[in-house]
């Protein structure tokens, strides 16, 4: 009796044991599937659309729900072109953001500073979009015409200045996500600097070297790679941002040479045509638009991922 | 021609001075947004914001409907996601030493956590909405609910990693089985940690709008049924601030910063209770 007894109770622990595992296993197998799931879904919606157009989907600017011919190639443009002004003026200001907060801020003053970011990173993407359609946008629209006069004629990039002064366009569009991901790099880049060993820096002011030139040359050539990987993921969040660029990008599917006229983005061509949608081919042509979106950021942000990882193992390898 | 000693000096000094300027830059769009929403908002939280229904173009309303849904809808999607989340974590950092399924998770979870949430919003159109045949609340609390495991995921994840090993090893010792040293040991030490992550999680669902416009649609009427199009704060916002009629700008204004002070509110908690945290151990 005494002997039998506790070999239940354990048998009963054991397979509670198993029960358990095989229950967070089950839930973290979940998280796998719903990825899966999406794609699938995705790439069935998109089916119809897949069929008919076939690659030139990707290279046809027409978008005409009337006669059933859409390409995806001015919403494409729309979203790499404002993802692109929004990490030119992203990235040096998160590197200076990054840079003030690690090396020049007093200490008192760096948890105030951290916080500020982190508030600009959580403040909804509509509030964005409100703020830059009724606040930014008019006092944008008196700029522009000082822009078109002083870079219009500029060679190659003078085209791209060029243009009525409506405020709304893509350019405002590549300005507020600029502000919406620099929280993200900055913290990232902030991160990332503060595990340069202490030594390192040190030998350098040792030898004479200004906070800039330690910065420049003992700092970012360390952390580069997780420097980068904090730009792709601010680059991840750029691509799919939807609701702060429907409101000033103007939504217009047509192919502009100028960065003050109004465009389009996949996702905001989602959110404003989706439930507006009739017939099976104009539904799935978005859905195909949103495929694409899913695999550009999916890319990015493996990227991303990747290579902050391998910085990670570099810095275990020292330590 | 100056020396090389003043140039490196001048760069320098240039250098730092940009930096600094880049911190201004960055808080001048932090203060200039939110001062926009006090200015254009705090005059229309007036205690028939919460009162009164969304109104019809033309005349005065609240926002009673939008928030209840947005209440309800953020709170069925933390209830799902929230369980999912910690059981996936644990597995993560307490089961996933060996296997395929541990490190292919880790990843993919990174990547939902930065995927558009349009493309979420998409997903469950494509899954849930079409086979019903209608929008519903329910939709919309699934599509929110997809959003708040991958963070769940990652903060429980990243918090058992902080609890110590001689923990683990200390219960074991006393013969405690698998699942008790990590219900009653190591998920309990890291409660906290994983409010916090919770919490973040509700932060930014209550402000996400892009995956609740094909999912939750929009009520304009007060509803109790999650199987019927649901009324929320940010698609009526974004329905609002869009229209030519004043009084419904006035009620998108109220409402942004209502959301907003929501948020930031969550956010600033979630913080303080981490930090609370970090400075007792």
């Amino acid at each position: 009796m005494s002997r039998i007894f506790p070999d239940a109770r354990l048998k009963r622990q054991h397979l509670l044991d198993l029960v358990f595992r095989n229950t967070t296993w089950l839930f973290a197998f979940i998280v796998f599937v719903i990825l899966a799931a999406i794609v699938a879904s995705l790439v069935i919606g998109s089916m119809p659309a897949i069929k008919a157009f076939g690659f030139g989907f990707l290279f046809s600017s027409e978008w005409n729900p009337v006669t059933k011919q859409f390409g995806a190639l001015v919403p494409i443009v729309g979203t790499l072109a404002t993802s692109i002004i929004a990490l030119l003026i992203g990235i040096p200001a998160s590197f200076g953001i990054a840079l003030f907060i690690t090396e020049l801020s007093p200490r008192w003053l760096k948890r105030p500073l951290g916080i500020a970011v982190e508030l600009l990173a959580g403040i909804p993407s509509i509030i964005y979009g409100m703020w830059g359609l009724f606040v930014f946008a008019p006092r944008f629209a008196e700029i522009e015409p000082w822009l078109t006069e002083h870079l219009g004629n500029v060679a190659l990039i003078g085209p791209l200045f060029q243009g009525p002064p409506m405020g709304i366009g893509m350019l405002t569009a590549g300005l507020i996500l600029a502000i919406m991901v620099i929280p993200f790099i900055a913290s990232v880049m902030r991160d990332v600097f503060e595990i340069v060993p202490p030594l390192l820096k040190e030998s350098a002011y040792g030898l004479g070297a200004t906070t800039w030139e330690v910065v420049w040359n003992i700092v970012l050539p360390y952390t580069k790679i997780g420097v980068v990987g904090g730009i792709m993921l601010g680059l991840g969040r750029a691509l799919g941002e939807t609701m702060a660029v429907t409101f000033v990008i103007g939504n217009a599917h047509e192919l502009s040479g100028s960065l003050l006229m109004p465009g389009n983005s996949i996702s905001s061509a989602l959110a404003n045509e989706f439930t507006e949608a009739v017939g099976g081919l104009y539904t799935s042509a978005l859905i195909e638009l949103g495929l694409i979106l899913f695999l550009i950021t999916f890319i990015v942000l493996s990227l991303s991922k990747l290579l902050l990882k391998q910085l990670g193992k570099r810095e275990g390898q020292q330590t | 021609m100056i020396s090389l000693y003043t140039r490196r000096r001048l760069v320098n000094g240039l250098n730092l001075t940009l930096s600094l300027f880049t911190m201004v830059f960055g808080l001048f769009w932090l203060g200039w947004i939110l001062w926009t929403l006090l200015a254009h908002g705090l005059h229309g939280l007036v205690p028939s914001l919460f009162t009164q229904m969304t109104p019809p173009p033309g005349s005065s309303g609240g926002l009673l409907n939008a928030i209840a849904g947005s209440f309800a809808m953020t709170m069925v999607a933390t209830l799902i996601g929230t369980p999912v989340g910690i059981l996936a974590g644990t597995y993560l950092a307490e089961f996933g030493q060996r296997g395929w399924l541990a490190p292919t998770t880790r990843f993919i979870n990174d990547i939902l956590l930065s995927a558009p949430s349009i493309v979420i919003g998409l997903f469950i159109y494509e899954i849930y909405v079409i086979s019903m045949g209608h929008f519903s609340g329910w939709a919309g609390s699934f599509a929110l609910a997809l959003i708040v495991i991958p963070v769940v995921v990652r903060t429980t994840e990243n918090m058992l990693r902080l609890v110590p090993n001689s923990l683990r090893e200390a219960a074991a010792a006393l013969g405690s089985p698998q699942w008790k040293v990590v219900m009653l040991v190591t998920l309990r030490a890291s409660t906290t940690g994983i409010l916090t992550g919770i919490l973040l999680a509700v932060a930014r669902i209550s402000g996400e709008t892009a995956p609740l416009l094909f999912t939750a649609l929009n009520n304009q009427f007060w509803s109790n049924n999650m199987n019927q199009p649901m009324a929320n704060l940010p698609v009526v916002i974004f329905q609002f601030a869009m229209s030519p009629y004043e009084d419904w700008q006035n009620l998108a204004w109220a409402g942004a910063l209502l959301i907003t002070i929501g948020v930031l509110g969550l956010n600033i908690l979630a913080r303080v209770l981490f930090r609370q945290k970090a400075q007792s151990h």
